[in-house]
């Protein structure tokens, strides 16, 4: 690296380039100028940063050039690597226009920084704060960034830095509260009155729900301080070390709540509130936004009416399936709850008896609870038949816009980060993955497959045959099964020659159980169309006969996907599942569907491979070697750098990916994209099974 | 000794072991013993199984063997074999052997992690036959009649390659077992480790917070035996927190940030 600065002139070229003025007409010069006082290391990190946000979008990388040196001066490299990356996402997120908003408001981010940058910055602490909120009990929530501390009672936000304490500990004690008092509106019945309602009784309605906020607060404060005995101390530390009080007007409320049951104790009080004077926002305290709460709720609510009853109907279509249990008695349902107020144990009773619903149903009846006090009585009658329309079902499945801020499960949907190679860094939950299965195809390709390749066939099972667990009998062992009477007849020759006994007197069989899961993951995408598919199909069928010689645990899975919201698995074989009728025609019917996402499929299918209980795993991927999504940009090296990345975390995670490249010719860039992963490339189908059973034969050789 | 003998401890529980029903267990299990059919224990890992096990060997005055299955337990390790002894060869009976002679109850823990050619001398044992194979002294030994069959399984983390097969669970009254209810739980917890109900209270609630992560980070939440543990600690002194983390957390995963979120939630509740 060079270690003198460049001159002006120099970083007009650089920047002209970067910026691509030609086309964006932007004016560099002054730009040039504002860096000319930095150090060679300085200016080089933010050339860095530059060209990194241009590969996401030139107009925020200029904006982001313009306004850097000026942060610069209260910001420390970390905060500003957390600012940048901030205004990617928000540009990945929300477009343009939101990523300028971030860059623009710098002074906030920085103002929020101490010299020393103690902030909390939301991707830091997102990790422990969920797995956190996540543990206390009540809906799972969700967490994510916002512009302010607030939650619509399902997603909770926090802003991208807490920075108003002193150190970086209570910055994220703070953080802690925020959520935890967003939790507590969620658990404790916030939201089990129509707020709109409640305030448009009052001529100043922002004053209203801010005194209504407030008065939440403590009641909320009092159920934390019974629950959670240790965050409420801490609540009150933060509070006094930065001199916040709700002032004197406020004490008789603050007594009043603390043996409040409800929310209706707080509704009461309003009035009074409502004209003593407003108290300021605690640390901790966040906002309170009707809109998104309402149109969140009223969304949840009539899904899960729809849901429970649905469920409901099906648990009495199995109790009818019971034959002594069916018929009689009227089907009806009942809640009990189980233990004090607001405990969350309960019992579901049919015609008075336990009954035992799935954990779904239990999810969905708690978060019933949290929003109603109890299960309303018209959300127990079982659906009829034909009340909802299936379709109505399926749209109630959130959109995979609305999950992919999520964590990873969701409403079936699995979210999988994917590598920018030219920003370096990971875009979060980018790949929205969804598993779906193999429409079936007529049977008869499969028998003409292996009748088709029979000579080819027998040699296999043969080579197949080899590789069985083979039991070898082990002689002259100090303990095993049996005795060795060779080494017994001798020994006792040798005690009557006076010698000494030896004690290698046993055989024992060694058994190499071979304790391996392979999964196989097929490539669908449009460009195998043809003869690769055709392969493909017929190698799985040879394939799949001669595993099941082995009796090794197999799974097959295709993969396609068109642009990052819909990347798709097909299972074609689980695990668990075994090769019956209906595999051979989900094989038989593997169909060149669109294109190609390689690193999300890489990277659930390694997820799949994890759950399989072996010592060895292995992934197998079949496909023609070119990641390619034509829409967003998957294509050409960021798919390659994604695939490469994706193969490099499965490797990590102790998976032996294999990678196999049906293609008529070797591409140069295959060694750079499998990196240290092992790949062939092959052109003739019989290669195919014959090079499987040669991994597996190295793999399980010790 | 030879390291790879067995030798089970063939005990009798001579003092009433502590333990609290938490459903129709014990009279399944007497009407089970009554029948002369084998039993099966499912659920999770320190749910109190083994307590179980020993609290009605003691009840039905049964020697209790129990052995602990792992993936080298071949046949022989639980049928027996033959050993030299003084330029001789004598045959040794292994712990399932000797339950079925004695008439002792035989427990044996975590079946599935066994060998799969264990399964062909048990199922012989757990159908009507109750007979023993052993082969290399060409003999079926019938079961004595107070002999009984006892295994255990925990679906949980069993991947689907590890799956009791239903040739062998269809041969077992299955009794299902779970952590008690909150209530149930502090006592348990309070009575085996003498801290006092309260503190139990906030440790079966930690537990059902770590449960809660059952799926979102942790492959299992805490077991009514580690609360034991972290209780003990208590009472020996140790902080609430620091208990949690040493005797819970830190048992159940090696995750830093599991770890961290994991004390964020004890040092919230304590
Ligand atoms: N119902 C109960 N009554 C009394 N003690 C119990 C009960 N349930 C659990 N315990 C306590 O939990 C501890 C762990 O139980 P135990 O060892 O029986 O678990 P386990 O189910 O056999 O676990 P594993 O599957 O890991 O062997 C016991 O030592 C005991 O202290
Ligand atoms: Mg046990």
């Amino acid at each position: 690296m060079q270690t003198t600065p460049f001159s002006v002139a120099e970083f007009i070229a650089i920047l002209e380039d970067l910026l691509e003025v030609e086309f964006t007409f932007h004016k560099v010069e002054e730009l040039a100028q504002a860096y000319e006082r930095f150090s060679a290391t300085e200016q080089h990190y933010f050339l860095g940063w530059i060209r990194r946000i241009a590969t996401t979008n030139v107009e925020v990388a200029w904006r982001f050039a313009h306004r850097a040196p000026k942060a610069w001066a209260h910001m420390d490299e970390r905060l500003l690597d957390a600012w940048a990356v901030h205004a990617m996402d928000a540009y990945d997120r929300k477009g343009l226009r939101a990523a300028f908003k971030v860059i623009d408001e710098v002074d906030q981010f920085a103002r929020l920084s101490h010299a020393e940058a103690v902030g909390a910055v939301f991707g830091e602490i997102a990790g422990v704060l969920l797995t956190f909120v996540r543990g206390l009990s009540g809906r799972p929530l969700k967490l994510t960034e916002g512009d302010a501390s607030y939650t619509d009672s399902e997603t909770l936000f926090l802003p991208p830095v807490i920075a108003e304490m002193v150190t970086a500990e209570d910055n994220f004690a703070l953080a802690k509260a925020q959520v935890a008092l967003l939790w507590a509106q969620t658990r404790f019945g916030t939201f089990r009155h129509d707020l709109d309602e409640l305030i448009a009784k009052f001529s100043d309605q922002e004053r209203a729900l801010r005194c209504f906020h407030a008065l939440e607060t403590i009641r909320l404060e009092c159920c934390l301080a019974r629950e959670l005995p240790g965050l409420y101390r801490e609540m009150l530390r933060l509070r006094e070390t930065l001199g916040q009080s709700r002032g004197s007007a406020w004490l008789p409320f603050e007594e009043r709540l603390v043996h409040a049951i409800g929310i209706e104790d707080t509704i009461q009080l309003l009035p009074k509130a409502y004209v003593t004077e407003m108290p300021p926002r605690l640390c901790y305290e966040g906002e309170l936004r009707v809109a998104a709460i309402r149109e969140t709720l009223a969304k949840r609510q009539a899904r899960e009416k729809m849901l429970l009853r649905i469920k409901l109907r099906e648990l009495i279509d199995k109790a009818q399936e019971q034959p002594d249990e069916g018929c009689a008695g009227e089907k009806h349902f009942e809640v009990r709850t189980i233990g004090d107020n607001e405990s969350l144990e309960m019992e579901l009773l049919l015609d008075g008896q336990p009954i035992v619903p799935p954990d779904d149903m239990r999810q969905m009846m708690t978060s019933i609870v949290l929003d109603f006090g109890g299960i309303p009585p018209d959300y127990l009658f079982p659906a009829g038949d034909g009340e909802y329309d299936p379709r109505l079902l399926v749209g109630s499945l959130k959109d995979p816009d609305e999950v992919w801020q999520g964590v990873y499960h969701e409403d079936g949907a699995f979210l999988y980060p994917e590598w920018d190679h030219q920003r370096q860094h990971y875009r979060k939950n980018w790949a929205v993955v969804r598993e779906k299965t193999v429409t079936p195809a007529p049977i008869g390709f499969v028998e003409e497959t292996l009748a088709h390749h029979a000579g080819l066939l027998k040699h296999l099972r043969r080579a197949f045959e080899a590789m069985r667990d083979d039991n070898r009998l082990l002689k002259r062992q100090e303990d095993g099964d049996n005795i060795d009477i060779d080494a017994l007849v001798e020994a006792l020759t040798d005690v009557r020659a006076g010698h000494e006994m030896t004690d290698r007197l046993f055989t024992r069989m060694q058994r190499t159980e071979r304790n391996m899961a392979t999964l196989f993951m097929v490539d669908m995408s449009g460009s195998t169309r043809g003869w690769i598919n055709t392969a493909e199909r017929e190698a799985l069928v040879l394939l799949c006969d001669v595993l099941e010689i082995l009796g090794d645990a197999y799974a097959i899975y295709g993969f396609s996907g068109l642009t990052r919201k819909r990347c798709e698995i097909f299972r074609i074989k689980a695990f668990d599942e075994v090769y019956s009728t209906q595999v051979k025609e989900r094989i038989a019917g593997i169909q060149p569907q669109e294109y190609t996402r390689m690193g999300a499929a890489i990277r659930h299918l390694s997820q799949r491979l994890l759950e399989a209980e072996a010592k060895t795993r292995l992934l197998i991927t079949l496909s023609d070697g070119k990641p390619d999504d034509y829409f967003d940009g998957y294509r050409g090296p960021y798919g390659l750098e994604d695939t490469r990345k994706a193969l490099q975390e499965a490797m990590r995670a102790g998976i032996h990916p294999f990678c196999i490249t049906i293609d008529r010719e070797a591409h140069e860039y295959l060694p750079h994209l499998y990196g240290a992963a092992h790949y062939i490339v092959i052109d003739n189908v019989k290669q195919l099974p014959l090079k499987i059973a040669d991994i597996y034969r190295r793999l399980t050789v010790r | 000794m030879d390291a790879r003998t067995l030798s089970p401890e063939t005990y009798f529980v001579e003092s009433q072991p502590y333990y609290e029903a938490v459903g129709q267990e014990i009279t399944i299990f007497d009407a089970a013993y009554a029948n002369r059919l084998p039993i099966l224990l499912k659920g999770p890992t320190g749910c109190g199984k083994t307590r179980f096990m020993e609290y009605m060997a003691w009840r039905l005055q049964r020697p209790l063997i129990t052995v602990s299955c792992h993936d080298d337990l071949t046949a022989s390790d639980l049928v027996g074999r033959y050993l030299v002894r003084g330029g001789e060869t004598v045959w040794v009976d292994g712990p399932l052997t000797r339950a079925v002679r004695a008439g002792a109850i035989c427990y044996l823990d975590e079946i599935v992690e066994a060998r799969k050619d264990t399964m062909v001398v048990i199922h012989p044992l757990a159908d009507d036959r109750r007979v023993l194979p052993i082969e290399k002294l060409g003999q079926l030994l019938e079961a004595n009649e107070k002999f009984c069959l006892a295994v255990s399984y925990n679906p949980g983390y069993q991947s689907v390659l590890k799956d009791l097969k239903q040739s062998t669970r269809q041969r077992f009254i299955a009794l299902e077992f779970d952590y008690p209810n909150a209530d149930l739980e502090a006592r348990i917890v309070s009575k085996e480790s003498g801290v006092d109900r309260a503190t139990a209270d906030q440790l079966v609630k930690f537990a059902h917070m770590t449960r809660n992560l059952k799926g979102n980070g942790l492959e299992e939440g805490a077991s009514t035996r580690l609360l034991v543990h972290a209780c003990k600690l208590i009472a020996a002194g140790v902080s609430s927190v620091v208990a949690c983390q040493a005797a819970i957390a830190q048992a159940v995963t090696d995750d830093a940030e599991m770890l961290k979120a994991m004390y964020e939630l004890s040092s919230s509740l304590f």
